[in-house]
């Protein structure tokens, strides 16, 4: 790639988060929802999923040669939603009634809902699973179509995120890729202090798992990452993209809190002059 | 059963390229020849129900019809999350077969006896909940549910079941299937209880009892039509399941009768409410239980018996 197109994907990138980031806070604090930070964290990463990575198209959302995403994470449901709605799969009309009476959007993701949600998720440890049997599928139907699917680092807790990282190592399916958003900060606490998952990288190599370290807030580095997928032929690839929970909203990023305050409405103004 | 299972899979997998069978690492032997025939529609995927389930929703999200396999405990129950979730929430076309009655595997103790996977089904919105009674409601029933795009249960029995339908009997999904007339009173009957009912039946005949049988092969959707239509021709209903006596067809029907402002004497022959001890033969625990042609029988006397009191 052209440096001169480097520069002008990685501004327009740092644009689109931006106003995601914005409607994440707008949208929370009108529906006066937590998550917020969950919501935040992987904006950058999808944001790189929908802008560079995926093979999609709003205007055929359902073309079966597609890539598919699925958020497994899903209490950052808004997350996505609003990564979606600067994508072109979601109106602002339709965003900006968000846990409102009668919302069609839920906090957690409903498959089929709106164009682009391809998996419901909200109960942790069911998205690798399911990204499986697609990306099984795919390559038994010669589909080129790729999977990815976004875990929170806490989701690495549950038993059923390893059945899965385990037997997709086993079938070679290099065309699952999974992306941990490692905020290092779980419901409860610290990961480190409530379940460790390190030595993290040790474990998903086990499994027969190419691994990537980075930075979940670097566009550089995630565009690079993904591009290079798959790394290595019959293997899949697992991102493990160290991130910060509330990114971009200073006073909640890195905090325990940040999980459970909503932000209130004479708040607002002031909360979205801070987003960067 | 099992074997019946295997051969209609087996046809529907060899019409439709999008019918797969998927094992969690249970079924020894029985599969090779799908195996063999079908590699592409075929995956064993360890021991983890839970992954099992996801899976199965992964392939039928990407317009797959899915047979799964595994022992009806370890199906209905490890991963019933995954179920309501993946399966029923999202709605695919996903159908769930537990083998192992209750007490198929009558010596392993209570963590392998079927006892409550029909009422942790029977609650699932967009589920189907079907236990045949003979290889031939099996067969009917398999290509019935395969016709959903919704999910399924089918709770089947080991091997060496008789056949107690004949080919003419018409089998479908959501109808109960009358196999003996009757108007004294109904056996309303759900699974390998079917050839005992049908014993007690004509045992009671001989006594000058008519008792009419139902197979209730399916217990969602319910065939409240069948229900209530024998509530209102007969003296009594019994209704005989293998199943806890809370949340199986015995609840089914209860909850029915009471909805549609029906009183009848009504006893179930079923499983009392607390985990049976220790082992034995499958005819062991049935008998313990009352499951038998006699004790069928004595629960149709007892009922009329009721009947008449009142």
């Amino acid at each position: 790639m052209k440096a001169k197109n480097y520069i002008k994907l990685i501004s327009k990138l740092k644009s689109h988060a931006l106003n995601a980031r914005r409607n994440v806070v707008r949208s929370s604090a009108i529906a006066g929802s937590i998550h917020i930070a969950s919501s935040l964290s992987p904006i950058d990463i999808l944001t790189t999923l929908y802008f560079d990575t995926l093979r999609i198209n709003p205007r055929y959302p359902d073309n079966p040669m597609r890539d598919r995403f699925i958020f497994s994470k899903g209490h950052g449901g808004l997350g996505l939603y609003c990564v979606l709605t600067e994508r072109g799969f979601l109106s602002e009309k339709l965003l900006n009634k968000y846990g409102q009476d009668g919302s069609i959007l839920t906090v957690h993701p409903v498959r089929g809902s709106v164009p682009g949600i391809e998996a419901t998720t909200g109960s942790l440890g069911h998205g690798l699973g399911m990204g499986l049997g697609i990306a099984l599928t795919n390559k038994r139907n010669k589909n080129p179509g790729r999977v990815f699917v976004i875990l929170s680092d806490g989701e690495c807790d549950e038993g059923s995120t390893w059945e899965a990282v385990m037997l997709a190592g086993h079938l070679k399916l290099d065309n699952l890729v999974a992306i941990v958003d490692y905020n290092k900060l779980q419901c409860y606490g610290k990961v480190k202090e409530v379940l460790d998952l390190e030595p993290f990288a040790d474990k998903w190599q086990a499994s027969k798992w190419e691994v990537v370290e980075a930075d979940g807030h670097n566009f550089s580095e995630l565009v690079l990452a993904f591009r290079n997928i798959p790394l290595q032929k019959g293997r899949p690839t697992v991102i493990i993209a160290h991130t910060i929970r509330g990114k971009g909203l200073p006073y909640m990023e890195n905090t325990i809190e940040g999980y459970y305050i909503n932000i209130k409405m004479e708040d607002l103004d002031k909360r979205l002059a801070e987003i960067y | 059963m099992r074997t019946a299972f295997v051969e209609e899979v087996t046809k529907l997998a060899e019409k439709d390229k999008n019918v797969w069978l998927i094992t969690g690492d249970l079924g020894f032997s029985v599969f090779d020849d799908f195996k063999n025939k079908f590699p592409d529609q075929y995956l064993n995927v360890g021991v983890a129900e839970q992954n099992l389930i996801s899976i199965a929703a992964g392939l039928a999200m990407s317009g797959k019809k899915v047979f799964v396999y595994s022992i009806s405990t370890f199906m209905s129950m490890r991963p019933l999350e995954q179920i309501r979730n993946d399966l029923c929430y999202q709605n695919l076309s996903v159908y769930l077969i537990g083998g192992g009655s209750t007490f198929s595997y009558s010596t392993f103790g209570c963590t392998h006896f079927a006892l409550e996977d029909i009422g942790l089904m029977r609650i699932l919105p967009n589920m189907a909940v079907v236990s045949p009674g003979d290889p031939l409601e099996v067969r009917a029933l398999i290509r019935d549910i395969y016709k959903r795009n919704s999910p399924a249960y089918m709770r089947i029995a080991k091997k060496g079941e008789p056949v107690v339908h004949t080919s003419q009997d018409r089998i479908s999904l959501g109808k109960a299937a009358k196999v003996f007339e009757g108007k004294d009173a109904a056996i309303l009957v759900c699974g390998r209880q079917l050839p005992n009912a049908l014993s007690a039946a004509s045992a009671l005949k001989k006594e000058g009892i008519n008792c009419r049988v139902l197979s209730f092969h399916t217990v969602k959707p319910l065939d409240v039509e069948t229900i209530l239509k024998a509530a209102k021709e007969t003296d009594g209903l019994i209704i005989v399941e293998e199943h806890f006596r809370i949340g199986g067809l015995s609840s089914a029907v209860a909850e029915t009768l009471v909805i549609n402002g029906l009183s009848i004497p009504m006893i179930s022959v079923s499983i009392s409410d607390e985990f049976p001890k220790g082992s034995g033969s499958q005819d062991y625990f049935l008998k313990k239980h009352d499951l038998t042609p006699e004790g069928i029988a004595n629960a149709v006397k007892k009922v009329l018996h009721y009947g008449k009191k009142h």
